[in-house]
């Protein structure tokens, strides 16, 4: 079953077009990220689906019930807020509790519901406490708590894990992700971390200017970037220009190739390759930057830092297999 | 208080300080002296003997009663006039854009900035004009002009700190208009409502000028108080109202104290 649906939805602010046109399908229990640099549309997507924006234009269904004109408090979504927005005049347990509380169920067993879901992420007993109590980290884990103890069909999480440090942040990448599975609740979440939406998503929409540039898996999305801007922004392709692509035989006039395609040696059979000089080289622990350029094209190749990487102005061949070449729809 | 022994200031600022102290609080005192004095025509130190007679002797005199009554009625209703529409602006103005938003805060500023004289003015010709008679409730609309300011200045600054992400997690988590209001508005804004409405009150209480403008017949206290001066006629009565008041007036402030001191106790419990 289809969990959101986004028919052509627009939301423009005055001539600010925020979100243009977007179309977009999440199924029941997907992982779904929505990526993209800030001002690209995608948290305007996210309150659109949390209700704190209404669309200018186009439609939406939650779980096939139309979601335009319905307020937040009546749509059976979630939302794990950036700055967390716990309340802080409230024990732990009661902001936890505080969405059963307004429903009206009963002191006991919001107690009971809100003490378990203190358990599922890992801080039981902390009930008690007081928001400025706790470390970010377990800020968000109560965030996390109060969304989900209402059994949303839907979970946003808008930048979840964007104020922790990397540490915590790849733990939590990690828990979310056996959270997900195991609750079998569709999870939405908003991030300008392509790292975060490659190693989290099911599917991945990149955002560009209120628009969709790209919508698939994370593979798809990483290794074929359909457009110039995906290809920039997830996992910092290259972008050839028409002059090179021309000489590799390539007909459309810009393709993409990834650092970790190329290597530094001649080519062997059915490989491809260019001539430049090494222009500039940093070191990244595992790997070695190394940028080469071919005809004032700058071209980065990541390179095993294990490996000897020639000298900056030294003349060098680089080679890739073919099919790592990927033509683009458009600039 | 304990690590003082570090760093200890110099017996001059001490003096200093001390007889700052004094110039503000020594003529309070002498209102106090001077209530209990057996001469009633003119304030001569020391006083010839004292007396606690003054105390019945007001307490007697029905005019007292109905300025103190005046008073109290002009100074609450004005003060749950200003709460109301004091926190629906603020909450107006800090929580939304719209277009002249800047202009209505200031417009709102603008009767506490303003002379109170030219408030008074304005008000009297205005209900002249519109040809309300003065009587209790033009006090009260006078009042409320100021009040509101104090209300909305303490609301508007606590409502800024309240992080509109709160007011949508409320949403979010299935509470309505009312209930977010209810549950998370009102426990944040809960302090920062009783004090404004505090000096509301208090400033309602002891306005003179805008009061002799919007008043009919009736006089408040302190203009009661002005009345008395003027008049050398049992004046330590003046003396024992205006004790009166002081304690009347500080003892919901003490109160107050204590209640925001620890304030986040208060939110949010028994639900």
């Amino acid at each position: 079953m289809t969990a959101v649906l986004f028919d052509n939805v627009s939301r423009h602010f005055g001539a600010v077009r925020a979100v243009d046109g977007v179309n977009l399908e999440i199924a029941e229990g997907e992982f779904f990220a929505m990526l993209g640099p800030s001002g690209s549309g995608k948290t305007t997507c996210l309150r659109l689906m949390a209700g704190f924006e209404q669309p200018t234009g186009g439609h939406i269904e939650i779980f096939g019930e139309t979601a335009e004109g319905v307020p937040p408090y009546r749509r059976s979504v979630n939302t794990v807020f950036q700055d967390y927005a716990l309340f802080p005049h409230l024990s732990i347990l009661d902001n936890v509790a505080y969405g059963l509380m307004v429903k009206g169920v009963g002191r006991e067993e919001r107690r009971r519901a809100a003490e378990d879901a203190l358990a599922m992420v890992k801080l039981p007993g902390y009930g008690s406490r007081r928001p400025g109590q706790l470390s970010g980290g377990q800020r968000q884990r109560v965030a996390l708590a109060r969304a989900l103890v209402n059994k949303p069909k839907v979970l946003l999480l808008d930048e979840p894990l964007g104020a922790l440090d990397l540490k915590l942040r790849e733990q939590m990448q990690e828990e979310l992700k056996i959270l997900q599975k195991s609750l079998g609740i569709t999870f939405v979440f908003v991030t300008h971390d392509q790292g975060e939406a490659l190693s989290m998503a099911d599917r991945i929409a990149v955002f560009n200017d209120g628009r969709i540039q790209q919508l698939g898996s994370p593979e798809e999305v990483y290794k074929q970037p359909k457009t110039r801007f995906v290809a920039d922004f997830v996992g910092s392709s290259n972008v050839l220009p028409a002059k090179l692509c021309q000489r590799l035989g390539v007909t459309s006039s810009f393709a993409s190739l990834r650092p970790e395609a190329i290597v530094l040696s001649a080519p062997g059979d059915g490989a491809l390759s260019l001539s430049g000089t090494v222009s500039a080289h940093s070191f990244l622990g595992a790997v070695t930057r190394v940028v080469v350029d071919v005809d004032g094209s700058r071209i980065s190749v990541a390179t095993p830092a294990s490996l000897v990487v020639p000298k900056v102005g030294s003349p060098v061949t680089i080679s890739f297999a073919a099919d790592e070449l990927h033509p683009m729809e458009d600039a | 208080m304990r690590s003082d022994r570090l760093n200890r200031s110099p017996l001059g600022l001490k003096i200093a300080a001390a007889a700052g102290l004094a110039f503000m609080h020594v003529p309070i005192l002498l209102i106090f002296l001077y209530a209990f004095t057996t001469e009633e025509k003119s304030y001569q130190f020391p006083p010839p003997g004292l007396t606690t007679q003054w105390l019945a002797v007001a307490w007697n005199r029905p005019d007292v009663w109905a300025a103190l009554t005046l008073s109290v009625k002009v100074a609450s209703i004005a003060t749950t006039v200003a709460l109301v529409l004091g926190t629906l602006c603020a909450a107006a103005v800090s929580q939304t854009r719209f277009f002249g938003r800047e202009t209505i805060s200031l417009l709102v500023i603008l009767p506490i900035a303003l002379p109170g004289i030219i408030t008074g003015i304005a008000l009297r010709s205005a209900f002249s004009m519109a040809e309300i008679p003065f009587s209790f409730w033009t006090i009260v609309l006078g009042h409320a002009t100021f009040c509101i300011v104090v209300v909305y200045n303490n609301a508007v600054a606590r409502f800024r700190r309240i992080s509109g992400s709160l007011i949508e997690a409320s949403m979010d988590l299935g509470a309505d208009g009312f209930q977010t209001f209810r549950y998370i508005i009102l426990p944040n804004i809960g302090t920062a409502l009783l004090a404004g409405g505090m000096l509301a009150f208090a400033l309602s209480f002891d306005e003179v000028i805008v009061t002799t403008f919007t008043a009919g017949q009736q006089s408040t206290l302190p203009i009661w108080m002005l009345e008395e001066l003027i008049r050398p006629r049992q004046r330590p009565v003046t003396n024992v109202v205006a004790m009166i008041v002081v304690l009347v007036t500080f003892l919901p402030i003490l109160g107050a104290y204590y209640l925001t001191r620890d304030g986040d106790q208060i939110a949010g419990a028994g639900k």
